[in-house]
């Protein structure tokens, strides 16, 4: 039989969206830089690819790790993602089986069933004609799925669901309509022709005992081909656009393309590839101070469109809890701190009065320690350091004992990314200058700066955490187990900023009775307090932290331990819970001093002011 | 006759239950602590005119010696129940005591400077607390610090927990301003070569006798006031302090080093008050002190009928208004039996 008219939407469809696909995928990683061109070539004829294709059906076709999040949901996108890319495949064969031809068009595989008029014969024919019933009811039951879930996303495991614009709900109505279209389609000729298989065919004759069904025959067709073509059509003004694009994206990952300082078109294809699952959303802290519209999903959305306002970029903590839980693995934070780095205008940063001076540090210096700004707010985590180095017998530089430029990670949060780099580069001078080996640093959030933005070769940086374990495991702290319940809060820069999870637990398993928690590790809390959030009231981040220690004191612990001075000033704020940096727990373990219930350190320092009598 | 009980034996709780005996009415007192007077007993003299504050507390005792109220003292308050125009009470010690109404005089808590981390309080050796400075005075006659050395240069920092979102305080503590001008004098009186300096967001001196002495510890006692809040404080190896600030004022950050760091801490609610505004269902506000029924004409009525406030448990006041905001709530519980009689 010969094409009809029906095709065309269908086919101007696909090739419209082929051609646009080409053309801005291409756009994108022409404008890749040298090196990551230079990565593509060295690597796409290795086992990368291969490993890409397999982690593509993994994840874009079987939807893994949406699976394991929640086993519904799962399903819901397996059976859309996969029943369909089946659906094509299997198509193709049925039609080349029956025409016994490889090069079958589009078209006929698509409109097949239209096109034969008679019932399959032969046995592979009846299965795969078979087959492809049970596949559109498989992808069937997952359209239902998604219908129930805009009803109630509850039963899919999530509190919310996305919000959806105009091209979104043109193309999300052709994409429930396309399959119900195809099976009614099929069906009504399955049952003019007496041609279909075990689904459509008792359909088929169903539909015919009731309606006149050669009248709707052409007519579901071509609903059939409009709506594939309006799918087509809406589909780069739609969150689908993730479907194409998120292959591309796991090839340039694996390939070792990531996220840079600034907007790159590996950065837009990462927005690309970002399906509006809304799986961010729970996982999200702002909710709990009622803000709603700041979520990765979100600020996506608005990057992709270019409409993003410093309202919703920056009203965040950069916390990274929601990328843990992203199915397409995004860099959330990263893609949030290059739009920040491009929306902000760079404001006067001589940085004139800093002065690089001499460094005299005696050779025998063993660390150099950073204790960082946050910290000389803490002293009682100073003290406790200071105290630690005499008693382990370190050599050490106190690099900002009188205060020295700042870290840079609280404008690189910001945004302020070429401010941040004078700051590097004078504070990197100074520690090369030194010639010390190991930089000792007590707040996380310098330290995730002096590791990924200073080039600091043969220099190896710590957190104080990994420090103290090592010079446990050197034996030169002497253990003493303090009898109490500590429960350990992981600083978001340190865990999930930079993977550091073991070593606090280790030692504070040592030295106290840890007590593990459900929020932790990859899970763990912000403590509200980030400085990455320039919007944020006071009053929400109190609430936000309020949330999180409602939790802890569930475990009723002793004392709240974590490793970051901005996480313990936020805490100490609200004087539910005592809060204590690990820096601190180990150093009254080793004097044992015990902590009272009510977190007054027995035997502590009375003022030694004193009247002569 | 009628029975009242009044929960809290500080100033307020003496001065209401005094009150209301001389209406003729029978008062019991609860004091948590061994003794009464509340935390008047730890101060040394008051301000604006220096009395010592012996002269007020010995007569607050002599008031209660005098009149016939009884005092529980060492006693908290477990629950309050109501049944109609009576109160049942029951305390610690497990007593049961009826009362027509009640009179809720908790009082305050001085904050823990504790929570101001970056000021050193209890890490450093030489960061004391107004309060801990007036047990100082109390004691003898002369101040040192590290190895007898007599303390050259000092600073007081103003708004220690009050008017400050960093510790939940929004509020104004009311005293703590002219407390500061108040010791900063007595320093130098007792230690003529030093060098005193306040750091202050902005001085409140409203009350009477306050902006005077205000102008004399400038002009007669040389103390500097600096406009301009403490960021950090850090020990050096001679136990003095390196302090740093913003002098607002000429907009430009300073640096100093002194030998003794004094902190002007404000007042909280305090888990006395929190305790009776849970056992007495009376609301509190947001700054955790209880809520009045108006700040005008009411300010000693609770959201309880039969329920009173007198004194710093509805918000921070110096001695002298909580002694009139005492009687004011014996005058209303005196009208409220009046009329259910």
């Amino acid at each position: 039989m010969e094409p009809t008219t029906f095709i065309w939407p269908f086919t101007i469809g696909l090739l419209f969206i082929s051609c646009f696909l080409v053309i801005i995928v291409g756009i994108w990683i022409s404008s890749l830089s040298r090196i990551d061109k230079s990565r593509i070539w060295h690597n796409i004829f290795t086992r990368k690819s291969l490993e890409s294709l397999r982690e593509i059906f993994m994840e874009s076709l079987l939807h893994r790790k949406i699976f394991r999040k929640n086993a519904v949901l799962g399903y819901m996108h397996m059976s859309l993602a996969f029943g369909w890319f089946l659906l094509i495949v299997v198509g193709h064969i049925d039609a080349c089986n029956h025409f016994q031809s490889l090069s079958v068009p589009a078209y006929k595989a698509i409109f097949f069933r239209f096109y034969i008029s008679e019932a399959a014969t032969t046995l592979s024919g009846k299965i795969l004609a078979a087959s492809m019933d049970l596949l559109l009811v498989f992808v069937l039951s997952g359209v239902m799925l998604a219908y129930f879930k805009r009803l109630n996303s509850r039963l899919f495991g999530m509190k919310k669901t996305t919000q959806l614009k105009i091209g979104d709900r043109i193309a999300l109505s052709s994409l429930w309509l396309i399959f119900p279209l195809r099976f009614l389609a099929e069906s009504v000729s399955a049952g003019i022709h007496h041609n279909g298989s075990i689904i459509s065919q008792p359909t088929g004759n169903m539909l015919a005992t009731l309606l006149p069904i050669h009248l709707f025959e052409m007519p579901l067709w071509w609903a059939y081909s409009g709506s594939l073509a309006l799918f087509f059509m809406a589909m780069p003004v739609s969150r689908y656009m993730h479907i194409p694009v998120e292959v591309v994206l796991i090839f340039l990952r694996n390939y070792g393309i990531r996220v840079k300082k600034r907007i790159s078109g590996f950065s837009r294809i990462q927005v690309y590839s970002c399906s509006r699952c809304g799986i961010c959303l729970d996982s999200c802290q702002m909710n709990h101070a009622a803000i709603k519209d700041t979520q990765s999903v979100y600020v996506l959305k608005h990057i992709r469109n270019r409409n993003i306002t410093d309202e919703k970029l920056f009203n965040c903590l950069l916390c990274g809890r929601c990328q843990p839980d992203c199915p397409v693995g995004l860099e959330l934070n990263d893609l949030r701190i290059t739009q920040r780095i491009e929306s902000t205008k760079e404001y006067n940063s001589s940085y004139e009065y800093l002065k690089n001076g001499k460094v005299a540090v005696s050779p025998q210096t063993e660390v150099i320690y950073f204790a960082g700004c946050m910290t000389h707010l803490t002293p009682a985590i100073l003290k406790s350091m200071k105290e630690i180095f005499a008693l382990a017998k370190v050599k050490y530089w106190f690099m900002d004992e009188d205060k020295t430029a700042c870290c840079g990670r609280p404008l690189m949060q910001v945004g302020q990314y070429e401010a941040a780099k004078k700051l590097i580069e004078h504070n990197r001078e100074r520690i090369l200058a030194s010639g010390a080996k190991k930089l000792v640093v007590s707040c996380p959030i310098c330290y995730k700066v002096f590791n990924e933005d200073y080039a600091l070769p043969g220099i190896k940086v710590q957190h104080h955490s990994e420090y103290l374990l090592e010079l446990m495991a050197e034996n030169r702290l002497p253990i003493h187990k303090l009898p109490m319940r500590v429960v350990y809060h992981d600083p978001c820069e340190l865990g999930r900023g930079s993977g550091i999870y073991h070593q606090p637990r280790l030692l504070l398993d040592e030295y106290t009775e840890l007590v593990p928690m459900k929020n932790e590790k990859e899970a763990s809390y912000c403590c509200g307090g980030s400085l990455a959030n320039i919007k944020i009231q006071m009053n929400e981040r109190n609430q936000i932290r309020d949330n999180v220690l409602d939790e802890y004191l569930g475990y009723q612990p002793d004392i709240l331990a974590t490793a970051c001075p901005l996480c313990k000033k936020t805490f100490a704020k609200s004087n539910k819970l005592p809060v204590h940096d690990i820096a601190e727990v180990i150093y009254m373990a080793i004097q044992q001093k015990n902590i009272s219930i009510a977190g007054e350190i027995k035997d502590e320092k009375v003022p030694k002011v004193e009247f002569w009598r | 006759m009628k029975h009242i009980v009044i929960i809290g034996g500080g100033i307020a709780g003496i001065e209401t239950a005094s009150a209301l005996t001389d209406a003729g009415h029978w008062v019991t007192l609860i004091e948590k602590d061994a003794q009464i007077g509340g935390k008047l007993n730890n101060w040394s003299n008051l301000f604006p005119n220096f009395t010592p504050v012996e002269k007020i507390t010995d007569e607050l005792k002599e008031k209660c010696r005098r009149k016939d109220f009884s005092i529980l003292t060492n006693t908290e308050v477990n629950s309050v129940l109501r049944n109609k125009d009576k109160f049942s009470i029951n305390t610690s010690d497990n007593q049961q005591l009826e009362a027509d109404a009640i009179v809720v005089a908790t009082g305050y808590e001085l904050f823990d400077a504790r929570r101001k981390e970056e000021y050193g309080y209890k890490i450093y050796d030489h960061v004391i607390t107004s309060a801990d400075l007036e047990q100082l005075f109390k004691s003898g006659e002369k101040l040192t610090v590290a190895a007898g050395k007599i303390p050259k240069r000092i600073a007081f920092v103003h708004c220690v927990g009050s008017r400050d979102e960093k510790s939940g305080n929004h509020y104004c503590s009311k005293v703590c301003c002219i407390t500061g001008v108040k010791q900063a004098i007595e320093l130098k009186k007792h230690l003529p070569d030093a060098e005193i300096f306040c750091f202050y967001m902005d001085l409140r001196m409203y009350g009477k006798h306050f902006e005077e002495l205000y102008r004399e510890a400038q002009e007669k006692y040389d103390i500097q006031f600096i406009r301009g809040r403490l960021s950090e404080a850090s020990e050096k190896i001679d136990k003095s302090l390196l302090i740093k600030a913003e002098d607002t004022l000429s907009g430009r950050p300073l640096k100093m080093n002194v030998d003794l760091l004094v902190l002007l801490i404000g007042m909280e609610a305090g888990k006395g008050t929190a305790a009776a505004a849970t056992s007495c269902s009376i609301g509190c506000e947001e700054s955790g002190f209880l809520q009045t029924a108006d700040s005008f004409l009411q300010s000693n009525i609770s959201m309880q009928d039969g329920i009173f406030l007198a004194g710093s448990c509805t918000a921070p006041m110096t001695v002298n208004d909580t002694v009139l905001h005492a009687r004011s709530a014996a005058q209303e519980v005196n009208n409220y039996l009046q009329k259910t009689r």
